[in-house]
């Protein structure tokens, strides 16, 4: 029944996400988490779903003025977008680098900007693709398939 | 055995239809159709919530019965710590212990000690621990059936080993087995419980095949008894000293006893349903990954707090806490060397690693599962948002997810319903108003130039 209607069933969570409120990451994961289970995905592909999506919220909380993150789910893919207004990224694939950070002392001291986040969310989405110009803000797309291991194991 | 069984159970004559219980429900396992509150089986996870909360003593826990003991040659007495808090400051430790053998139970074992082997157990488990941190208790079993439910991710930070109840079980059995020459399978055992979900977890255990308990009756069914043969150990020839647990194991009874016990760097200590739901969710949202050993209590100040105690918990509590300090005995019945030797043998792992159940799931396929979220999306919407209740459903949110199901309707919301009546109101107002072209003529406010 499915296939034959014209449309993609698919659904949309949009959270704002102001300069450093690192409290919305940590909500925006826990809701699409949420949503997630109810849509009976595999539990490894959400975790890795949830760690994307924390650590892309946190780069916009360190590191922009203000911004968004979008999260698209259809049924054989998540698109997970943050758009963000700020400071940009001078050099992307030093970026990417494990342990490469530009977040200042003092957010460092409260226990973030690791430099990790990037790499992260690299090792955790199938397709990621990040454009950036500096003093102006950065997008960031990273996509999860389901393929076919996606349903619960005798739910 | 049923898949699905569970202890706490409904009335159906008691109850008033009222919404009180769906509201409280933490899993939001209850609705009200037709009038009668009505439990979601797959979903009940046996905490007791509705049994506290139900004004017309609909909601009950159904345990075995003093009747159960008649099936066995040998019967043991596990009474839970939590169970020494329900009487008056006069009465001591031992009269309650000598007390089980005057209503027709051959030997009484302390679930406290056991308690004090697991703490041993996990303590050392701590010790080594390099993996993912916090460490959740395993002891009650309404939160592990709320992590199964709720938060899968977090399962395999329960600490993998039995609980109080199922250690004593065993040891319990086995030593008089040994020593009266009866056959294992001939002595039984049982959880004197403040809990149904200690009921559920015997019938059903999550870490283990099969519960090595032969039945767990309430407290609240017991506790006259216990009371007429208080005195009994007397009578029976003087007193035998039955007591064996110290205040390590004793102090399981309430809340932060365990933590104390299991005594690792960092510990934390909660209780109330409602409270570890909160937790929880912190923890998978990543908070907490510096504590060690965290003790979840679905009950509100731990055991003490269970639903078939007699006491007000705090009563309870207070009076747990005196008869420990007064009568606890200061000497512990297994030495260093015997529980670090029960911690080597491993027998008191779990076996079995404890399931996520995806009962939340809106469907089985992910394309229609997907259609369904953009609905029930919708119908949220629309509704008031004032999660009343007045539906049956615990809130709008719940009903939307119902409507879905195909278990309820949008006019069983009384506000949705009161438009709907609006609108045909109207429409029969209007009605009204229209005059047939036959009869305009003889209407007052009639054009006279139309007549015929």
């Amino acid at each position: 029944m499915v296939d034959s209607l014209a449309y993609t069933p698919q659904i949309t969570l949009d959270f704002e996400i102001g300069e450093k409120d690192f409290f919305v990451a940590g909500e925006c994961a826990s809701r699409v988490k949420k949503t997630l289970q109810q849509l009976g995905l595999k539990q490894d592909v959400i975790k890795r779903i949830a760690i994307i999506i924390y650590e892309a919220a946190m780069n916009v909380a360190i590191h922009a003025t203000s911004g968004r993150l979008v999260v698209h789910v259809e049924p054989d893919a998540i698109t997970i977008r943050t758009e963000d207004v700020g400071a940009g990224i001078e050099d992307i694939d030093l970026a990417m680098k494990e342990g490469y950070s530009t977040a200042s002392y003092e957010i460092r001291e409260m226990g973030f900007g690791a430099g990790m986040g990037l790499s992260n969310i690299k090792q955790c989405s199938d397709d990621l693709n990040i454009e950036s110009r500096v003093g102006v803000g950065t997008t960031l797309n990273a996509r999860v398939f389901f393929r076919d291991e996606r349903r619960h194991e005798g739910a | 055995m049923n898949r699905y069984f569970h202890s706490v159970t409904l009335e159906t004559e008691k109850c008033k239809g009222c919404t009180n219980c769906i509201k409280r429900c933490p899993v939001e396992a209850i609705r009200v159709r037709d009038g009668k509150a009505m439990i979601v089986q797959e979903r009940c996870i046996d905490c007791g919530e509705c049994i506290r909360e139900c004004p017309n003593h609909a909601k009950v826990a159904v345990t075995d019965t003093l009747g159960k003991l008649s099936e066995y040659k040998y019967r043991i007495a596990l009474p839970a710590p939590s169970f020494f808090g329900q009487f008056k400051e006069q009465v001591n430790i031992e009269d309650v212990l000598g007390a089980f053998k005057g209503i027709g139970f051959d030997e009484v074992f302390e679930v406290a000690l056991a308690a004090e082997i697991v703490g041993h157990i996990v303590h050392q488990f701590l010790k080594d621990y390099k993996g993912k941190r916090p460490i959740f208790s395993s002891a009650c079993p309404a939160v592990v059936r709320l992590m199964q439910i709720k938060y899968p991710d977090l399962l395999e930070q329960v600490a993998p080993f039995l609980t109080p109840m199922e250690v004593a079980a065993r040891i319990a059995k086995e030593q008089a087995s040994r020593r009266t020459g009866i056959p294992y399978e001939e002595v039984g055992a049982f959880f004197i419980s403040p809990c149904p979900a200690k009921v559920t977890e015997m019938r059903n255990p999550m870490t283990t095949k099969h519960s090595a308990v032969n039945g767990v009756i309430g407290i609240n069914l017991i506790y006259k008894d216990i009371i007429r043969h208080l005195g009994d150990r007397y009578a029976n020839g003087g007193p035998e000293k039955l007591q064996r647990a110290t205040k390590f194991g004793m102090a399981w009874g309430y809340v932060t006893g365990e933590s104390r016990n299991v005594d690792a760097a960092t510990t934390l200590a909660v209780g109330g349903i409602h409270n570890v739901i909160s937790l929880l969710e912190e923890i998978e949202r990543g908070e907490l990954k510096d504590v060690d050993f965290v003790e979840l209590q679905a009950c509100t100040g731990g055991c003490v707090g269970g639903p078939l105690n007699i006491q007000n918990l705090f009563v309870g509590r207070i009076r747990l806490r005196d008869l420990i300090k007064r009568f606890g005995t200061k000497d512990a019945y297994f030495t260093e060397a015997e529980l670090q030797d029960i911690h080597l043998q491993n027998r008191f792992a779990a076996t079995e690693p404890v399931e996520p159940r995806a009962i939340m799931t809106l469907d089985e396929d992910v394309s229609r599962a997907i259609m369904k979220m953009e609905r029930l999306d919708q119908i949220t919407s629309e509704l008031p948002g004032l999660d009343c209740g007045a539906c049956g459903s615990p809130s709008c949110r719940a009903l939307a997810e119902d409507i879905i199901r195909g278990i309820a309707f949008e006019t069983d919301c009384v506000i949705k319903l009161r438009e709907k009546v609006k609108i045909l109101a109207k429409e029969i107002l209007d009605l009204s108003r229209i005059v047939p072209t036959s009869m305009s003529g003889s209407s007052k406010e009639g054009d006279p130039g139309q007549g015929c």
